[in-house]
């Protein structure tokens, strides 16, 4: 299969500039990635691209998007994508959806339901957000950048195969600058939003919520509290794969999401 | 010159081999391991040797705290100040002191402050850190806004302090309806503020802009020049001249009756594996965000441990670049004097005994330093001019330059 090719162009809002990549034709598709930032080029990013127009940004002050010095919670963040949306052609008349991963699923929750019918789907892929009633949330700031990545694969050899064994210092630099980022807009209450699970109620979008069984970092059962909490969303659970399955199972979940978006 | 007495206040009695198993003394090693039998024992030792310190003549008792590490028993430093403050009569209290960005209610150190002022009839000197890495993440503080709570708090009390309330304060991460303490300072325009650091260039740069003195924590000899030489020119720019009367260093000492005896205790300064903070996961001890940017680069790699604690350094190392002094009065007065004429510094801060020490040999060590080493740097402070904040009259700060009322006149 061919990969689409990439563009980037960056976008200034809110008084910072944020980068966003994109590929692809048809139906838009915002995807937004993870705490850790994301890698450039994932296989599973190149097949949604396939059948859509994909929107990668990098979340404000995170990788490639300026920091703005003002955010403070993860509902800013939200804010600033549906200004996004509401900013670029390919978005600007609605028919959107929306793919969240790890972190980025919580923001895309945010967004809902800031505006319940607005999107066409919504897929969470093991979503932060909601404080899990047994247990907690892993807590990175308590573990090195290299645990926390890997606490999020099932399988090591992945992690290796898309970091390398011993990732770059380049990387870990970046993982740093990241992680600042989030406990900046997340640190106390750690990775979840009280509110949130009340608001949920109201989204009437038809939403995908996927976990990987064997996610270390956000424990399954706020993920059946996303699918009761959400009057239009069911639940799939992916085998052999854990928090970061987009770089574990690409395949599966651009399968499982591509059906979904189809429907 | 300012001559303090300080020790860290170790919690040495727990059990060594523990910390070892676990890999680290600090944040998460459980507090299960703390016998408060002897931690009531060792509190009440350490008082003893702060009055000890007093009647052998120190002009001050340097405080500070640290949470969940054996390696310091002071969870509050107000706490030993306030204790200072009545059962002292002479030493200045020297807090380095409150770590700014952990109290979520600046105005409450501020009315702490005042009240500890009041009572030790004007002998406190307030000095402000950021807290360790690690003291963010016990205190559930977020280390991305560190330095920008420490200032805003720092300019919070100082306006609690010196003007009158009520006002309101409406700040980024401070807000207040009504400031209004029942409790201000006796020294005026407001106690000294000096500033204790080790690595971080804002903060010498800071302390320098507020023309407060910064105090080196047993950096080594060639850093500290380095650090001087910031400081001067950021004077400078300020419109002041930078000199004595602004450094300060802490110099890690212990004095025995031989020179064997002291190196064998001294050792004791490395207790903790030698690390500042004891044996602490890195990521711990430099949560992102924390630290400087331009130090990113050394924290990721030392948290993943592909280089070493950029803060650590071998007994012998530290022994021969003099950041460790131990012998008899005899063996110290000559390094001493080296350290004084080559950073000309008029406080200093002795950190005379660490870990396991006994009490028998930290008294011994603060009964020598009182009877042979301080009238020797005092002699040597004199030749060279190492003048004090107290003795030269210093301002207390950029805001405030008009000279200090010396504090025998305030009580």
């Amino acid at each position: 299969m061919t990969t689409p090719p990439w563009t980037s162009e960056t976008l200034p809002i809110a008084g910072a500039t944020l980068h966003v990549t994109r590929a692809g034709t048809g139906t838009p598709v915002l995807v937004l990635h993870h705490d850790i930032g994301t890698p450039e080029g994932l296989p599973f990013y190149d097949a949604l691209a396939r059948d859509h127009t994909v929107l990668l940004p990098s979340h404000p002050g995170y990788d490639k998007s300026e920091r703005p010095a003002w955010m403070r919670n993860v509902r800013d963040a939200a804010v600033v994508y549906q200004s996004l949306l509401a900013r670029i052609e390919a978005t600007r008349g609605g028919d959107v959806s929306v793919v969240g991963l790890g972190f980025g699923g919580w923001i895309a929750a945010e967004m809902a339901t800031m505006a319940p019918r607005a999107f066409r789907r919504l897929v969470l892929v093991g979503p932060m957000g909601i404080k899990p009633e047994r247990g907690d949330i892993a807590d990175q700031a308590l573990v090195s950048y290299i645990d926390y990545v890997r606490l999020g694969f099932t399988d090591q050899r992945a992690f290796d195969r898309i970091f390398g064994a011993e990732p770059a210092t380049a990387t870990l630099e970046q993982w740093d600058l990241n992680r600042e980022m989030t406990f900046r807009i997340a640190w106390k209450p750690y990775m979840y939003n009280a509110a949130l699970p009340h608001l949920l109620g109201g989204v009437t979008t038809p939403t995908l919520v996927v976990w990987g069984r064997d996610d270390r970092i956000v424990p399954l059962e706020c993920g059946e509290r996303y699918a009761k909490a959400l009057p239009q969303a069911r639940l799939a659970i992916v085998e052999g794969a854990g928090h970061f399955l987009e770089m574990e199972q690409p395949d599966q979940l651009a399968r499982l999401i591509g059906d979904f978006l189809c429907t | 010159m300012h001559l303090m007495y300080f020790t860290e206040q170790p919690m040495s009695a727990y059990p060594e081999e523990e910390g070892r198993t676990f890999g680290a003394t600090a944040l998460m090693f459980s507090n299960k391991h703390f016998d408060p039998v002897a931690g009531s024992r060792l509190y009440n030792e350490y008082l003893e040797h702060y009055r000890l310190a007093e009647s052998v003549g120190f002009d001050g008792i340097m405080l500070n705290e640290h949470h969940n590490a054996p390696f310091c028993m002071q969870a509050k430093c107000n706490v030993f100040a306030s204790i200072l403050a009545a059962t002292t009569k002479r030493v200045k209290i020297v807090l380095l002191g409150n770590p700014l960005p952990l109290a979520d209610n600046p105005v409450r150190l501020a009315e702490e402050l005042a009240m500890i002022d009041m009572v030790s009839r004007g002998r406190l000197v307030s000095g402000f850190v950021r807290g360790g890495g690690q003291e963010q993440l016990a205190t559930g503080v977020n280390p991305a806004f560190n330095r920008e709570r420490f200032e805003e708090a720092h300019a919070l009390i100082v306006k609690a302090w010196t003007q009158v309330g009520p006002f309101r304060w409406e700040g980024t991460h401070y807000q207040h309806r009504v400031v209004n303490p029942w409790a201000v300072p006796l020294q005026k325009p407001h106690p000294r503020v000096w500033i204790p650091g080790v690595l971080s260039k804002e903060t010498i740069i800071w302390a320098a802009q507020q023309r407060y003195p910064y105090i080196a924590l047993s950096t080594e000899i060639e850093a500290t020049k380095k650090i001087w030489e910031l400081y001067d020119k950021v004077a400078a720019e300020n419109g002041y001249a930078g000199g004595p009367e602004y450094r300060g260093y802490l110099q890690r000492c212990h004095i025995a009756e031989t020179d064997e005896k002291a190196m064998a205790n001294a050792k004791q300064f490395m207790w903790m594996q030698g690390e500042f903070t004891g044996l602490a996961h890195p990521v711990w001890s430099s949560p992102s965000g924390y630290f400087s940017p331009s130090y990113r680069t050394a924290f990721v790699e030392y948290a993943v441990g592909r280089r070493s604690n950029p803060r650590g350094a071998a007994f012998e190392d530290q022994i021969a670049n003099q950041q460790i002094v131990a012998g008899t009065p005899k063996t110290v007065i000559p390094k001493l004097r080296r350290l004084l004429e080559e950073t000309r510094p008029s406080i200093m801060g002795f950190w005379a005994s660490d870990g396991f020490v006994s009490s028998a040999d930290t008294r011994t060590c603060i009964r020598l330093l009182g009877e042979e080493v301080l009238p020797a740097l005092r002699e040597i402070g004199k030749e060279l001019g190492l003048w004090s904040p107290f003795e030269a009259n210093a301002p207390t700060s950029r805001a405030f330059p008009e000279p200090a009322r010396p504090a025998g006149e305030v009580a």
